[in-house]
C-alpha cells in the first residue's frame, strides 16, 4: 500500500490495482465546513492536475483534481447524503472516489507523507 | 485542489437566550417575532375587494381549472402590519451608515420615487404607438445624452438590466466586433485577479476563456503584467477602475493603448464609476465600453437586491453592434429601432423583454438633473475625500496594506487582528450591535482577510467620526484579548448568527404545509 | 446641493486630517491628460426640487396614460390595478434603501419576503422551488435554456412558434453566443403547432408558452412525456402570471423549468421595466438554478432564521464556473409581487383571473360581432388574436388619435412575416370597464 500527496492537498493511496482519492485534513480544514461534494462517475477518464471532483463549503467552490491519469471505478455516494464526512474523516470515509491508474509511475513524482508534512509546513 | 482564501466560519457558536431578556412573547418591544405569511393564512376573509365575473361562460378549449393553489388569505391590515413587521429586521441607508464596498450605498433622494411614479411614465405600455410615449422616448434621449456626455463616449446602450448585464452586453458588442473583423478566434480574455465576480462569469458566459492578471503588491495592474499576456487570441482586458481596492490604476492609458495595438477592446467595469463622476471621462482613459450601474452612481434605489439598471457606453468601433432597442431622433420626433432590418449598423441582438428599466431611467434622470454637472463633480470629490478621511482615522489602528491616498474606497486588511482570535467576520458583527452595517468583507480576493469600506458622499462628518470611533474602540477592545465577545456577536438582532453550514446542507427553500393528521385526512 | 451634508469647514478640516492641501492631490492617480479642471462643458448645473419635478413632469405629460384611455394592450406586458398599501410598503425605507442581504442579522425582512416569494412563485407554477427573481421574463427564459443545456450536456433547443418574439430573440442572442443550436419555429397565430415530433435525442429542451403569444392554452402534458422519453427539457413560458389562478399549472404537466413575467401582480407597466423574471424548477435541478436563493436555517440561539444558500452555484464565489453572471436581480419588484399577492390570497387571486377572463369572453364576443372582424381563438385567458380587413398597425394608430389604445399589432413584433400584418392582439383585464369594451368596438366599427 502507497499513499502519495499532490501539492493542490489531494491524496491517493494505492491498493492492489485500484487507488483511492481524497483531500487531506489540511485541505478540509481550509475549507471549513464541506455542504455539498460532486464526485465522478465509473468509467470517467481522468487526467493529471484537471478536474475530477468539485468539493463546497458555504462561501468556497473548490475544484479537486486527479492526481494520476486513469479511470474512475466508483464515486462515493456515501457523500451526497453526508458531505461532513469530508470534515470528519478525509482520509477514510471522506474518499472521494477510486480509479485505476494508466501511468503509475506517475505516483512516483508525488510526495510521500513525510514530504507532504513539511510542504504543509511551509505554507 | 483548487484554494479559495474566503473559507470562513458558517457556523454560529452556540449561545444561550439567557443573554437576552425573555419576554412572555418573544417580542422585545419594537422588535417583533413575526411568522411567515403562510402560517398567517385566516380563512375567509380577502385582502382585495372584487366584483363577480361579468360572465360564467368560458373558452378555456381543453386545459382545465386549476384546483387549489395554498395562498393563504388575509385582510389588508394583517398584511400590512406583517411587512412592516419584516421591514423593521433590515438596515437601509435610511437607518444607518451603510458603507459596502463595490456597492455605493448612497442616500435614495424622494424626488425620485415621486417622479418615477408619475402616471405618464409608470402607466404606459412598451409597445404603445410610438406618437402616444413621446416624452418617455424623450426621456430614455436625454438620459443618454448626459451619460454619453459625462463619460464623453459617443453611444449608449441602454437595455442592459443591471451591471452584470452589461457586461454580457459589452462582452457581446466585442464579439460581434471581433465577428465582423474577421477575427473570431480572438477567445481569451484577460481580468486582474481582484475583479469583482461577474467579469470573469460574464466573459465565461459569452463563451471567452479566462485569464487572470496578478495584481501588483501595491494593489494595481501593471502595463508589463498586461504585456505579457497579449497575443493574438486576446478579444478583450475588463479591467475595473477605480478598481476593487479603491485604487486608480496609473497605467490605465498605457494599458488601454497595449490592449489597442494587439487589437483588443478595453472593457472598463464601472461599478465604481462614483469615484470619478464629473471629474474624469473614461473616454480620455481610452475605454471602448463601460456599464454604468444606475443604482449604484445615480442613486436608483438598490430595493434589497435590485432592480438595477445597467446601461452601457460604446467607443465608436463599438457602436455599431449595440443591441436593439434603441431611440432615435427623426423627422417626426423620436421613434424606437426594434427590428435588426431597421438598424444602421448590425445590432448583436436583443437582452431584455423591453427597452429596459424605464423606471430606472426617470429616477436617474432625476438624480442627474437634481445635481448638474457641478453637484455630480461634488459627488467624485466628496465620496473620495470621505474614504480618505476613513482611511487616514483608521490605519494607525487597523491595516491598510496599500496605504493611501485612495479613491471612494478604504481598504484594510486583517493584519491588525492577527493573534487576537477574532475574525473579519466577528469584527463585522461587533459593528452591528454599535448601529452599523458592516463594511464588504473577504473581497476583493488579493488580501487577507477583506474589510471594503466605501462611505460615499451620502455620510456628514458627524457620523464618520462617530463611525471612526466605533471602529477605533473595536479594534482596540480586540487587540485587547476580548475574542470571546466578537464571537457571540451580534446580540442585540432579531436574530443572532445564523448557521449557514445547516442551510446549505440541507436546503429547505420553501415553506410547506405541516403534514395533516392522518384522522382529518380521513375525514375529508 | 441639497443631498450633500460636508460643508466647507468639513473639508478643509478632513483634508488637514489627511494631510494634503486639495481634493486633487487625491486624484494624483489619474493621468494629467484626463483631469478636467472643472465641470464637464455643455450640460447644466444643479436644480432645485421643484425645477427637477417641473421638467420630469412636463416630459410625462407627452404620453398618453393607459388609465386615461380605453385600453386594450397586453403580448407581455399588462394593466392590473395594484392596491395602495403595495406602494406604501415597499417605500418604506428598511425595504427600499437596502441591498442584497449579506448579513443576515440586519436583512432577516428581506430574506423573510424572499422565502415567501420563493414559495409563492413555487406554488403558483406547481414546482418544487424558485429562486429570487430574475431581470424578467425573456432573460428568465434565456437562462432557463442555458440551464437544460448544462442538465443534459445537449445543444438544441426548440422554441414554439407560440413564444413572444422578444424572447426568442434573447434567447437567441443569449444562447447563441454559447454556441447552442436555437430552432425557432415560425410564428403560430392558428395554434396547432405540435412540437413532440421535432425532439430527437440532441435536444435539450422545448420551450413552449401558455397563453401563447397568440392567446392560445395549451396542456403540455403529452409534449412533456414525449420529451422526456428523449431525455429532454420542457420550459414552460407564462407571460401572463394572473392566468395562473384560473388554468392548470405548467408543474402539473410535467413542465421541467417555469419562467413567468410577474409584472401584472404588483408592478406598474412603466414603460418595459423594470419588471420581475420568475423562475420555477424541480427539487432535482436546484444546484444547476441561476440566481439567488434564501433557505431557512436556525440562529445560535437555535431561532428559526433565513440565509442566502447555495451561493456556490453564483458568479461571486464560481467566477468562471458560475451557473450565470446575474448579481443585483429584481428584489423590489419581487416584493410588490409577494405583497400584491398576499393581498388577494387564494380567493381574491382565483377570482381576479376569473374576472379577468371574464372580461376577455364578452370583449371577445362583442368583437366577433363586427362585420369583417375574425376572432381565432378556440381558447384564451384574456388575451386573443383577431384578424381585422385592414393592416392592423394602422388601425391601431388612427384609433390612438381617438385616444382609445386598441391592442398589440403583430407586426410591431413580427414586421418581415408576410399574412401577420392584419392581426391584433387585444388584452382585457379586471381594468376594462364594458364602456371601455364598446368604446373599442364603435371605434373599430368607424376605422374599419
Amino acid at each position: 500500500m502507497t499513499i502519495r500527496f499532490t501539492k493542490d492537498h489531494e491524496w491517493i493511496k494505492l491498493e492492489g490495482d485500484v487507488a483511492t482519492v481524497g483531500i487531506t485534513d489540511y485541505a478540509q480544514h481550509a475549507l471549513g465546513d464541506v455542504v455539498f461534494v460532486e464526485v465522478p462517475e465509473a468509467g470517467k477518464a481522468l487526467s493529471q492536475g484537471k478536474d475530477a471532483a468539485v468539493v463546497e463549503s458555504v462561501k468556497a467552490a473548490s475544484e479537486v483534481y486527479a492526481p494520476v491519469d486513469g479511470t474512475v471505478t466508483e464515486g462515493n455516494a456515501a457523500l451526497a447524503d453526508e458531505p461532513a464526512l469530508v470534515n470528519t474523516d478525509p482520509t477514510g470515509k471522506g474518499w472521494f472516489f477510486k480509479m485505476t491508474l494508466s501511468n503509475p509511475s506517475q505516483l512516483d513524482a508525488l510526495m510521500d507523507e513525510e514530504a507532504y508534512k513539511s510542504y504543509v509546513e511551509g505554507l | 485542489m483548487s484554494m479559495n482564501n474566503q473559507g470562513r466560519p458558517t457556523t454560529p457558536h452556540a449561545a444561550s437566550a439567557s443573554e437576552t431578556a425573555g419576554t412572555f412573547t418573544g417580542n422585545r418591544a419594537l422588535m417583533q417575532e413575526e411568522a411567515l405569511i403562510f402560517e398567517l393564512d385566516n380563512p375567509g376573509v380577502v385582502g382585495v375587494d372584487l366584483p363577480e365575473p361579468a360572465t360564467t361562460k368560458t373558452k378555456l378549449g381543453g386545459v382545465k381549472a386549476r384546483g387549489r393553489i395554498g395562498l393563504p388569505d388575509l385582510a389588508e391590515p394583517q398584511v400590512v402590519r406583517h411587512f412592516t413587521r419584516l421591514s423593521q429586521k433590515n438596515f437601509g441607508i435610511d437607518s444607518t451608515m451603510y458603507p459596502l464596498g463595490s456597492c455605493t450605498m448612497k442616500h435614495n433622494p424622494r424626488l425620485n420615487e415621486k417622479m418615477a411614479r408619475l402616471p405618464g411614465f409608470s402607466d404606459i405600455h412598451p409597445l404603445q404607438p410610438e406618437s402616444t410615449v413621446q416624452g418617455a422616448l424623450e426621456l430614455i434621449d436625454q438620459l443618454a445624452h448626459w451619460l454619453k456626455t459625462l463619460t464623453g463616449m459617443p453611444a449608449v446602450a441602454m437595455s442592459p438590466g443591471a451591471g452584470a448585464h452589461g457586461e454580457l452586453c459589452g462582452l457581446m458588442a466585442i464579439h460581434a466586433a471581433l465577428e465582423a473583423r474577421g477575427e473570431g478566434h480572438r477567445k481569451r480574455v484577460l481580468v486582474p485577479e481582484s475583479a469583482h465576480g461577474t467579469n470573469p462569469a460574464t466573459a465565461a458566459f459569452c463563451g471567452f476563456s479566462v485569464d487572470t492578471i496578478p495584481a501588483e503588491d501595491n494593489g494595481r495592474v501593471s502595463v508589463e503584467a498586461v504585456k505579457a499576456k497579449l497575443g493574438p487570441d486576446v478579444a478583450c482586458i475588463m479591467l475595473t477602475n477605480p478598481n476593487t481596492c479603491g485604487l486608480f490604476e496609473p497605467q490605465i492609458k498605457e494599458i488601454a493603448d497595449a490592449v489597442h495595438e494587439a487589437g483588443g477592446y478595453f472593457y472598463c467595469d464601472g461599478a465604481n464609476y462614483n469615484a470619478i463622476v464629473g471629474r474624469v471621462r473614461p473616454a480620455d482613459l481610452g475605454v471602448d465600453a463601460m456599464h454604468i450601474n444606475l443604482h449604484k452612481t445615480f442613486s436608483t434605489p438598490h430595493g434589497g437586491g435590485g432592480p438595477g439598471s445597467g446601461p452601457v457606453v460604446l467607443s465608436a468601433a463599438l457602436a455599431p453592434f449595440a443591441p436593439l432597442p434603441y431611440v432615435v431622433h427623426g423627422e417626426d420626433g423620436f421613434r424606437l429601432v426594434e427590428h435588426a432590418a431597421d438598424a444602421e449598423g448590425k445590432p448583436f441582438g436583443r437582452l431584455k423583454t423591453f427597452h429596459g428599466q424605464m423606471g430606472m431611467f426617470v429616477r436617474a434622470l432625476s438624480y442627474i438633473l437634481s445635481h448638474g454637472a457641478d453637484g455630480l463633480r461634488q459627488v467624485a470629490t466628496d465620496a473620495v475625500l470621505n474614504a480618505n478621511y476613513v482611511l487616514a482615522s483608521l490605519q494607525d489602528v487597523m491595516s491598510a496594506p496599500f496605504g493611501g491616498p485612495c479613491m471612494h474606497e478604504a481598504l484594510f486588511d486583517d493584519g491588525f487582528l492577527k493573534g487576537t482570535g477574532v475574525t473579519p467576520l466577528d469584527f463585522a458583527k461587533a459593528m452591528i450591535d454599535e448601529g452599523f452595517h458592516p463594511m464588504t468583507m473577504y473581497f476583493p480576493l488579493v488580501v487577507h482577510g477583506a474589510l471594503l469600506v466605501e462611505p460615499t458622499e451620502t455620510e456628514s462628518k458627524s457620523t464618520l467620526d462617530q463611525f471612526i470611533a466605533t471602529l477605533r474602540h473595536l479594534a482596540e477592545k480586540a487587540k485587547a484579548g476580548d475574542a470571546a465577545f466578537f464571537q457571540a456577536a451580534p446580540r442585540l438582532t432579531p436574530r443572532r448568527r445564523l448557521d449557514e453550514t445547516a442551510a446549505a446542507r440541507k436546503p429547505i427553500l420553501r415553506w410547506t404545509p405541516p403534514a395533516q393528521p392522518v384522522q382529518a385526512q380521513a375525514a375529508e | 446641493m441639497r443631498y450633500l451634508p460636508l460643508t466647507e469647514a468639513d473639508r478643509r478640516s478632513m483634508l488637514a486630517t489627511i494631510g494634503v492641501d486639495s481634493v486633487d492631490a487625491l486624484f494624483r492617480d489619474v493621468p494629467e491628460g484626463a483631469r478636467l479642471p472643472g465641470p464637464i462643458p455643455g450640460l447644466p448645473n444643479h436644480m432645485g426640487e421643484l425645477q427637477v419635478e417641473r421638467h420630469l413632469s412636463r416630459l410625462s405629460t407627452k404620453n398618453l396614460t393607459a388609465g386615461c384611455v380605453p385600453f386594450f394592450l397586453g403580448a407581455g406586458a399588462y394593466k392590473h390595478h395594484v392596491p395602495a398599501s403595495v406602494d406604501q410598503i415597499l417605500l418604506r425605507g428598511e425595504f427600499l434603501t437596502s441591498y442584497t442581504p449579506y448579513q443576515p442579522e440586519v436583512s432577516q425582512g428581506t430574506l423573510q419576503y424572499l422565502f415567501e416569494f420563493q414559495t409563492q412563485v413555487a406554488l403558483l407554477t406547481g414546482m418544487d422551488v424558485a429562486n429570487a427573481s430574475m431581470y424578467d421574463g425573456a432573460t428568465g427564459t434565456a437562462e432557463a435554456v442555458l440551464m437544460a443545456n448544462r442538465i443534459t450536456k445537449r445543444n438544441k433547443a426548440i422554441l414554439s412558434g407560440g413564444l413572444h418574439p422578444h424572447y426568442r430573440e434573447v434567447t437567441q442572442t443569449t444562447c447563441g453566443v454559447m454556441g447552442m443550436d436555437i430552432q425557432a419555429q415560425t410564428p403560430d397565430p392558428a395554434g396547432k403547432e405540435d412540437l413532440a415530433g421535432l425532439v430527437d435525442d440532441q435536444t435539450a429542451c422545448v420551450v413552449v408558452q401558455t397563453p401563447s403569444l397568440f392567446g392560445h392554452l395549451s396542456d403540455f402534458t403529452a409534449l412533456c412525456t414525449a420529451a422526456h422519453a428523449k431525455g429532454a427539457l420542457v420550459i414552460v413560458v407564462v407571460t401572463e402570471v394572473v392566468s395562473l389562478g384560473l388554468l392548470t399549472p405548467p408543474g402539473q404537466m410535467g413542465a421541467d423549468i417555469v419562467v413567468c413575467e410577474g409584472q401584472s401582480i404588483g408592478n406598474a407597466l412603466n414603460f418595459g421595466g423594470p419588471y420581475v423574471g420568475l423562475f420555477a424548477t424541480r427539487e432535482k435541478f436546484v444546484r444547476q438554478m441561476p440566481g439567488r436563493l434564501c433557505g431557512q436555517t436556525v440562529d445560535a440561539e437555535g431561532k428559526r432564521g433565513f440565509v442566502l444558500t447555495l451561493s456556490t452555484r453564483e458568479q461571486h464565489i464560481r467566477r468562471e464556473k458560475a451557473t450565470s453572471n446575474i448579481c443585483t436581480n429584481s428584489g423590489l419588484c419581487a416584493l410588490a409581487f409577494t405583497i400584491h399577492l398576499s393581498l388577494l390570497g387564494e380567493e381574491g387571486f382565483s377570482r381576479l383571473a376569473r374576472i379577468n377572463h371574464a372580461n376577455a369572453v364578452l370583449l371577445a364576443e362583442k368583437l366577433a360581432g363586427l362585420k369583417g372582424v375574425e376572432v381565432l381563438n378556440d381558447s384564451f385567458f384574456n388575451e386573443f388574436t383577431v384578424k381585422l380587413p385592414k393592416k392592423a398597425a394602422k388601425v391601431v394608430e388612427k384609433l390612438a388619435k381617438q385616444q382609445i389604445l386598441a391592442g398589440v399589432p403583430v407586426s410591431r413584433l413580427y414586421p418581415a412575416e408576410d399574412g401577420l400584418e392584419k392581426l391584433l392582439l387585444v388584452a382585457c383585464t379586471e381594468t376594462n370597464t364594458e364602456s371601455d369594451m364598446d368604446a373599442l368596438v364603435r371605434g373599430l366599427e368607424e376605422v374599419l
